[in-house]
């Protein structure tokens, strides 16, 4: 088949700064904690959870990307300013749509997410209920399929 | 073995059953070629189209001409608002793009992301320059505020601060009239 | 010239590959057991045709290592001063040159089983081969009509363009030919598969003769796929090991139907229990790794811009994948109801729980599937959505919870049927283990409730695994049995290991002067200095880190922010320090500017993950335990073989006692 992790490392070039690129210092936050344990696990957990805009398939917490450096410092500050990880979200949602955000929330393009694993975890209990779930079985008939 | 595989009575469910996965299968070949005929495209569309331009007011980029607030573009006339930098090469390859639509009448004001002075005016002074003001935005802010993911990208104001089109990437030759439609749209 | 023979091979293979199909399913038409004169072909096709495979490789592979630069695929993909292993691996690190890679071990496997494989009726062989002609051919098309390694240049250029430095790496000498001989394996399975559908074989007997292929192509999977995560790791420089990107997902479906699939074939073989299960689970773990590849090479995801994305491929493995998935999903259908499922089990039984974790593998399966392929169903609709580890990881935990629990207690129930309460005291053990680890961790601090049930599980889980040992004599219980136990007790490890980082891991981000200290978790982390050095392809400023543990012995790191020149990219080589109980990662970063104090910082990362190692130790453990499971087939395989000998020598010698006269024949031993 293919190189899949490879292709990973591969997207990474995309995101690579090349040296070339910016000579400004990225912004503060972008490469600095809180000081707040408790906020700057908060933003942790956002930022693993925004994409990147510029690389592919990364999120903003794993990119050398200047804009997923500066991505970063927006998160931290906002909440450092008392903002919620879900305000932020949304603020990004707002502007990027539902692409910025690895976390797909209920809604009228993302609702079969949702409502298939509920059809899996159905079909599940089905096929275990109707394999399993019979009498004790005699080995004179050959039984129906699964 | 329980005897030949022989055919026993069976529960009709299991009929249909093994159609499932040559079901699905053919919906995600038709999805698959579908999708292997339409052009591919990655770019982030700004959900701002439409929306009022966002609060900013940028420091000048280089010495020379004035930075760019949100309130610059409150007054009646449509303009372009050219998210670039020094370091762009696109940048470069759209400069004589920028010139036609300067000379065509067009006012453009550029933001220049994460870029220093000295470099903005050297760009200038060897690209030539388009822009009656240059915001500078050191930290992406006003780009993220504007759903913009990447450098160039060129949006169409109109008189009310009302963002109306966003154009992603360099502007080839063949899209100066588009924005000339467009901004002509916004009057 | 080499390259030209290569090429030639490579056609001269195609045709074999023909003849072999032809030969093969023409064996067919003939009445079963008699013997067709049409099935002498297939046989010696398969082998001869592993042959000139092999040589087109070996003459790829020669252009790659003297640098042939009249070779367009050498030219665009290395580079005259690149290290000479790394030239060699950049045979298989472009898309043709992997694509020649996976034909070439399709062809050495397919030779493997025409050469070796007697067990099978005769029919049943002839099937499968002309199955596995039919596969080989289709991407040996492939390869010939729209991704040729051997094209040549006009004319040599002066220098290749060399190869992606994340790939300069050891890391693709083992990962991506690991990962398609375990894809190709799977072909292998779902030829036979296919085999002894289409002869209506589907028996014990099949399935001891599919067994080692699963096993072995699920044992190279479990290693790629660690192998991979781990490159990844420390390749990528931001303390990363899953990401549930597109591509890792194409690799996880195939293992996630393997692992079911050498579960049912198991049960096939020594219950004949799950016969259409089996089948199916044949063509899907197939059907993964192909749509794995046509994922990957198409362009259809986002994810994959790395391959040159070509329309004309994307339609060919299109076209492919319809011939194959669709065609044996047609055959099963048409098959399946007259396939009687075998023998029947309760609920509580071995084959029961197997069953359940099938079932939950498979759902974990569409889980995966669908949130892969969903992103590609809105862009249809113009619409773009991202679906990554904030749904994947509980949408995957709401099956892998009960699998993991049916797991532990499963190897101690008996076949056919078995009562709960007689394994009362082992299921009370198990659920005070998870319970404890659960009030460990809570007292511990406020984790997540996914690593939490994680590292209860895993607790749980490892002393699961070793309970079916309990009572035995140790010296004595079958080498299949401990590599099960092997490979349970290596989940155990690796959830362990991944629910531990996920739930402690600790993050110092920094910039500092050389001089200046960080702390984090018991390490003080004091940078001594940034200095610039070079390699043969790259310059790098090169940052020495002294560290030590609660006041110990310090050691010294030395994490490189890299340039490649050709081609230009800056990449961070990461300096890992291996403890028992986890590692430090430490990066360099950028210069972050001038502090106050008039000298130059630099950006520094570093992190503390606790037994993170153990994640790649238990994928090791898992491959291990799947050795000595085939291990343990083949000696058993092998002793039968040997007691039929020596019971057909003690006829024969009393035969010969007995005179002249033929001996009355003998009961079987």
């Amino acid at each position: 088949m293919s190189l899949p992790r490879t292709l990973a490392l591969f997207l990474l070039l995309i995101a690579a700064p090349l040296s070339a690129q910016d000579a400004v210092p990225p912004a503060p936050y972008a490469y600095t904690q809180l000081e707040d344990p408790a906020q700057e696990a908060k933003a942790t957990a956002l930022m693993q959870t925004l994409r990147c805009l510029k690389c592919q398939s990364q999120s903003i917490a794993d990119s050398d990307a200047p804009m997923a450096g500066d991505m970063r410092h927006q998160v931290r500050s906002r909440i450092a300013a008392g903002q919620e990880p879900a305000e932020i979200r949304a603020w990004l949602v707002d502007r990027y749509g539902d692409y910025v955000s690895y976390q797909p929330e209920v809604s009228a393009t993302t609702w079969p997410l949702f409502a298939i694993p509920a059809l899996f975890f159905a079909i599940a209990l089905l096929v275990l209920a109707r394999r399993l779930g019979r009498e004790r079985s005699d080995d004179t008939k050959a039984g129906d399929a699964v | 073995m329980s005897g030949a595989q022989a055919t026993s009575p069976r529960n009709p469910l299991n009929r249909v059953w093994v159609w499932v996965p040559l079901i699905l299968f053919i919906g995600f070949g038709a999805l698959a070629g579908f999708m292997l005929t339409q052009p591919k495209d990655d770019l982030v569309v700004s959900q701002m189209v439409g929306k009022p331009l966002p609060a900013f007011d940028l420091r000048p980029a280089t010495q020379g001409l004035p930075g760019a607030s949100a309130d610059d573009f409150r007054d009646g006339k449509p303009r372009l608002l050219n998210i670039w930098a020094s370091w762009c090469l696109p940048c470069i390859a759209e400069a004589p793009q920028l010139e036609a639509l300067k000379a065509s009448g067009v006012e453009i004001v550029g933001i220049a992301i994460r870029d220093r002075p000295e470099d903005v005016a050297t760009f200038l002074e060897r690209h030539g320059n388009p822009y009656s003001r240059i915001g500078a935005d050191d930290r992406s802010e006003v780009q993220l505020e504007l759903g913009s993911s990447g450098v160039p990208e060129t949006f169409v104001i109109d008189g009310q601060g009302i963002i109306r089109h966003q154009h992603i990437g360099d502007i080839r030759e063949s899209d100066v009239p588009t924005l000339l439609e467009k901004v002509r749209e916004a009057q | 010239m080499l390259v030209e023979i290569g090429h030639a091979a490579l056609w001269l293979a195609a045709a074999l590959a023909i003849l072999q199909m032809v030969s093969g399913a023409l064996a067919l038409r003939d009445a079963p057991g008699e013997p067709s004169p049409y099935a002498l072909y297939a046989r010696p096709a398969a082998v001869v045709q592993a042959l000139l495979a092999a040589v087109a490789f070996a003459t790829l592979l020669h252009a790659f290592a003297v640098t042939d630069l009249s070779v367009k695929l050498v030219a665009t993909n290395s580079h005259s001063m690149k290290p000479f292993l790394y030239k060699l691996t950049g045979t298989w690190g472009n898309h043709e040159g992997s694509m020649l890679l996976w034909v070439t071990v399709l062809a050495l496997s397919g030779g493997l089983l025409a050469f070796a494989e007697r067990r099978l009726p005769e029919r049943t062989m002839s099937a499968t081969l002309a199955v596995q002609g039919f596969v080989a051919l289709g991407f040996y098309t492939f390869l010939l009509l729209s991704s040729n390694p051997f094209e040549r240049l006009p004319g040599p250029v002066a220098e290749g363009i060399g190869l992606n430095p994340l790939l300069q790496d050891i890391g693709l000498a083992v990962h991506p030919p690991t990962l398609y001989v375990g894809y190709v394996g799977l072909s292998v399975a779902f030829s036979l598969a296919m085999g002894a559908l289409i002869t209506r074989e589907v028996n014990p007997n099949f399935a001891k003769v599919m067994r080692p292929w699963v096993l072995g192509a699920w044992v190279f999977l479990t290693f790629g796929i660690t192998a991979g995560s781990y490159w990844a790791y420390y390749e990528l420089g931001w303390g990363g090991w899953w990401f549930w990107d597109p591509v890792e997902n194409a690799s996880l479906m195939p293992w996630l139907a393997a692992t079911a699939l050498l579960h049912s074939v198991s049960v096939l073989a020594a219950r004949d229990a799950l016969r259409t299960w089996t089948i199916m689970l044949g063509v899907v773990a197939f059907s993964m790794s192909m749509l794995g590849t046509f994922l990957v090479r198409s362009g259809v995801l986002t994810s994959v811009h790395a391959f040159a994305v070509d329309p004309e491929r994307g339609t060919l493995l299109l076209v492919l994948l319809g011939l194959y998935i669709g065609g044996s999903l047609a055959i099963f259908a048409l098959r399946a109801s007259s396939i009687a499922e075998g023998k029947r089990f309760t609920a509580t039984s071995r084959e029961g729980a197997l069953v359940v974790n099938n079932v939950m593998l498979c759902a974990i399966l569409a889980i995966v599937l669908l949130g892969t392929l969903y992103p590609l169903l809105t862009e249809a609709f113009d619409v773009r959505v991202s679906v990554g580890p904030p749904y994947f990881n509980p949408a995957s935990a709401i099956f892998a919870i009960p699998m993991f629990m049916v797991m532990a207690v499963g190897p101690l129930l008996r076949w056919k049927d078995d009562s709960p309460a007689r394994i009362g005291p082992e299921l009370a053990l198990l659920g005070a283990i998870a319970l404890v680890a659960v009030a460990l961790v809570a007292f511990l601090g406020d984790y997540p409730v996914l690593p939490t049930l994680g590292l209860a599980l895993a607790a749980a889980l490892a002393v699961a695994a070793l309970l079916p040992l309990k009572g035995r004599r140790l010296t004595r219980v079958p080498t299949a049995t401990w590599g099960m136990v092997m490979a349970h007790f290596g989940v155990a490890v690796a959830l362990f290991g991944m629910a531990s980082e996920s739930a402690f891991t600790q993050e110092r981000l920094a910039a500092i002067a050389p001089g200046e200290i960080e702390e984090i978790s018991g390490w003080t982390v004091q940078l001594e200095s940034v200095d610039p050095v070079s390699g043969p392809n790259w310059t790098a400023m090169e940052a020495r880190l002294s560290v030590s543990r609660d006041g110990g012995e310090p050691v010294i790191l030395r994490p490189q922010a890299r340039n490649f020149w050709s081609p230009a990219q800056a990449t961070s080589e990461s300096s890992l320090l291996t403890r028992w109980d986890g590692q430090l990662y430490a990066v360099i970063g950028d210069a972050a500017g001038v502090g106050a104090d008039g000298k130059l910082r630099w950006q520094l990362r570093v992190w503390w993950k606790p037994f993170v190692t153990f994640i790649w130790y238990g994928g090791l453990l898992i491959a291990f335990g799947g050795v000595l499971a085939i291990v343990g087939r083949v000696q058993v395989d092998l002793r039968r073989r040997k007691a039929v000998r020596v019971g057909a020598e003690r006829r024969d010698e009393k035969a010969a006692l007995a005179g002249s006269r033929p001996a009355a024949p003998e009961p079987a031993e």
